[in-house]
């Protein structure tokens, strides 16, 4: 591709994850939110039993599996400016193999979780293989179409249910741990997904400050001067948009478990552009904002959907007046403030 | 057997070129601006609704179409002033969050007007019956219009953008905009126009498809996938990749859909061929994409850019 320039220099800009020095309001801003935030999303339950609204418990379990796919395509998209339009392809493919196991009677999470994340890291590296050869708009569009031939292949599934999709009958068991996990108990697994965000956002904070993240980050800034050091990007890509994959496809596979249900709407190319609208929306390349972005954007679709069904009319335009005026998200905002 | 692929071969041909029709405005504004447009395939769903609405109320099909073209023309240009202008110098990922905004935005409208159940609408009474292709087997006559048409399109687009002044200039804005801006050329004047013309045309597929289709909220959504992947692989910013690179997949789309679980059936067992079969074929377009990706990144007609 020609546009080298465009991609290396200003690429994805919005949040820059470059060095913050230490003690600055930046710094302390990347230390709280989070902070604060996982104690939050901890004391929720608590909260909400005590107030008797136990729904939001399932809500933000729902939230916290989206939130784990939206830092998940942080890590490739804010950190690498990769943008992949097929994000969604990931979580359904680790929906549907826990959907499958199950039509076929096996419910072992021991077998069935880790598989998940298996097949969705290997559909990630095969199509991460072909689709980062190329650059800019092709990526996107690539990216999109392949996930575009995964919600296809699976509304062919005659046999696992097609269009209509899979019921699930019942959430995985966890053998050995009988006796204290069980998963169709809503708070226990909400903490189960709670720990899973917690891991995924700690796996990838460790990543993106390690050499392998410096040297996405390095590529993203400018890639001619990567290889001249003496890096392949490509390879690095490779293993990033992989990992990313299965962190998603671990999104998946709490998402079947929690809506005992699967169906081809998972990987729909929308939930793909939501997935987007979420990282863009909580501030990019921060990886917590990836979270806030989550929560906000099925809030206000829980709140918005609620008040009228047509409420996509009023969120299309928002999303195009934050695009136009709202850089950096919630995040870039909750920087400026403390800036004061 | 041999009506059948006939058949289905002319079904192939006319989903071709109207893949062309959307995927020709497209790879325009690609190779143009280097600018991401999702919300193409909507133009195709509002030329379907426009012509519906004429039609249905005027009883006259061609009246709907020489009403409803302007006004996916005005529709298209509308938006590039009101929103796309301001990201032509953003990254693509502003880009692509602005016209899904878009989508979201008219998918959602539609229902709202149009309501979410699907409409259909007749297609002109002069272009109705069939044609004998074959003893004792017609074709649709509105089908084949429509194969006509879109040649016609083709040849009038080949014309245009090679033979007139204006399609010189689109030409040399998609080998090098910065030049021929450098040249004293409004190019942002040219991509207006461009996009308005390119609006219209994916309006006119919308329109010709409305009759044999359903018309309904979200249509024109894996209409612009399909649209993508035409464009990988016939090569960004060629009009000639886009005729190639949209009969070929026209033509394994539907081709592959109505044989290769027959084709199957001659390795594997037929349970197994009725279970694969049906989801290769789905799968077949994209691994088309990747092999021809694969071996030719830039697609099979890249246009030489000098950027």
């Amino acid at each position: 591709m020609t546009d080298l320039s465009r991609n290396g220099s200003a690429g994805v800009s919005a949040a820059d994850p470059a060095p913050i020095a230490p003690f600055s309001r930046a710094w302390l801003t990347a230390r709280w939110v989070p902070l604060v935030l996982f104690a939050a999303l901890a004391l929720l339950p608590f909260v909400a039993d005590w107030a008797g609204e136990g729904f939001y418990i399932t809500l933000f379990t729902r939230i916290m599996i989206l939130a784990i796919a939206a830092v998940s395509l942080d890590l490739i998209l804010g950190y690498g400016a990769m943008v992949s339009f097929g994000h969604a392809a990931y979580l359904g493919i680790g929906a549907y193999v826990i959907g499958i196991l199950d039509y076929h009677a096996v419910g072992n999470a021991w077998i069935g979780w880790p598989l998940g994340i298996a097949v969705s890291a290997v559909a990630a590296l095969l199509i991460g293989a072909v689709s980062l050869k190329t650059r800019g708009v092709y990526f996107i569009m690539i990216t999109l179409a392949f996930a575009q031939m995964l919600y296809f292949a699976a509304t062919s599934l005659s046999r696992y249910g097609g269009d209509d999709g899979l019921t699930i009958w019942g959430r995985n068991t966890v053998p050995g741990l009988d006796g204290w996990l069980d998963l169709e108990d809503r708070t226990t697994y909400y903490y189960v997904v709670f720990v899973c965000l917690l891991l995924v956002y700690l796996l990838c904070r460790a990543l993106v400050t390690s050499r392998f993240g410096r040297v996405i980050r390095g590529a993203k800034e400018n890639e001619q001067r990567m290889r001249a050091v003496g890096f392949n990007p490509y390879v690095y890509r490779l293993v990033a948009f992989t990992l990313s994959g299965a962190m998603a496809g671990l999104a998946g596979v709490l998402l079947a478990n929690h809506a005992e249900f699967v169906s081809p709407a998972y990987m729909a190319w929308t939930r793909s552009g939501e997935l987007i609208v979420m990282v863009v929306l909580g501030g990019m390349g921060t990886l917590h904002g990836a979270i806030i972005g989550a929560i906000s954007f099925l809030m206000l679709e829980e709140i918005l959907s609620g008040l009228w069904q047509h409420w996509k009319v009023i969120f299309g335009p928002l999303l195009i007046l934050l695009v136009l005026f709202a850089r950096g998200g919630i995040v870039g905002w909750l920087e400026k403030r403390r800036h004061g | 057997m041999e009506i059948l692929l006939l058949v289905q071969t002319l079904n192939g041909l006319q989903l071709g070129i109207l893949l062309f029709l959307i995927a020709a405005g497209l790879t325009l504004v690609f190779g143009i601006m280097d600018f991401i447009n999702l919300a193409h395939g909507v133009q195709y769903m509002i030329g379907a609704y426009l012509a519906a609405t004429v039609t249905l109320a005027t009883g006259s099909f061609f009246l709907g179409l020489l009403i409803a073209l302007p006004l996916a023309f005005v529709i298209g240009i509308g938006f590039e002033r009101l929103v796309l202008r301001h990201l032509y110098d953003r990254d693509h990922l502003d880009q692509v969050l602005a016209t899904f905004g878009i989508i979201l935005f008219l998918n959602e409208l539609v229902k709202i007007i149009w309501g979410p159940t699907p409409i259909a609408y007749p297609g002109p009474a002069l272009l109705s019956g069939t044609i004998p292709v074959m003893d004792g087997f017609g074709y649709p006559v509105y089908r084949l219009a429509i194969i006509g048409a879109g040649i016609g399109v083709a040849i009038l687009l080949w014309f245009l953008v090679s033979r007139t002044r204006a399609g010189m200039l689109v030409r040399a804005g998609a080998s090098n905009a910065r030049m021929v801006s450098a040249l004293g050329v409004d190019i942002q004047r040219l991509f207006m126009l461009v996009f308005g013309f390119g609006a219209m045309l994916a309006g006119f597929a919308g329109m010709m498809a409305g009759p044999i289709l359903s018309v309904e909220p979200g249509m024109g959504d894996n209409v612009l996938i399909l649209a993508f992947v035409v464009i990988v692989i016939g090569g960004i910013g060629s009009i000639r990749g886009a005729l190639v690179g949209a009969l070929v997949v026209g033509l394994v789309d539907t081709l592959g859909r109505s044989f290769l679980s027959d084709i199957l059936k001659l390795f594997v067992s037929p349970s197994a061929a009725n279970d694969v079969g049906p989801a290769l074929a789905s799968m077949l377009i994209y691994i088309l994409m990747a092999a021809i990706l694969f071996f030719r990144p830039a697609g099979l007609l890249p246009v030489k850019s000098g950027r």
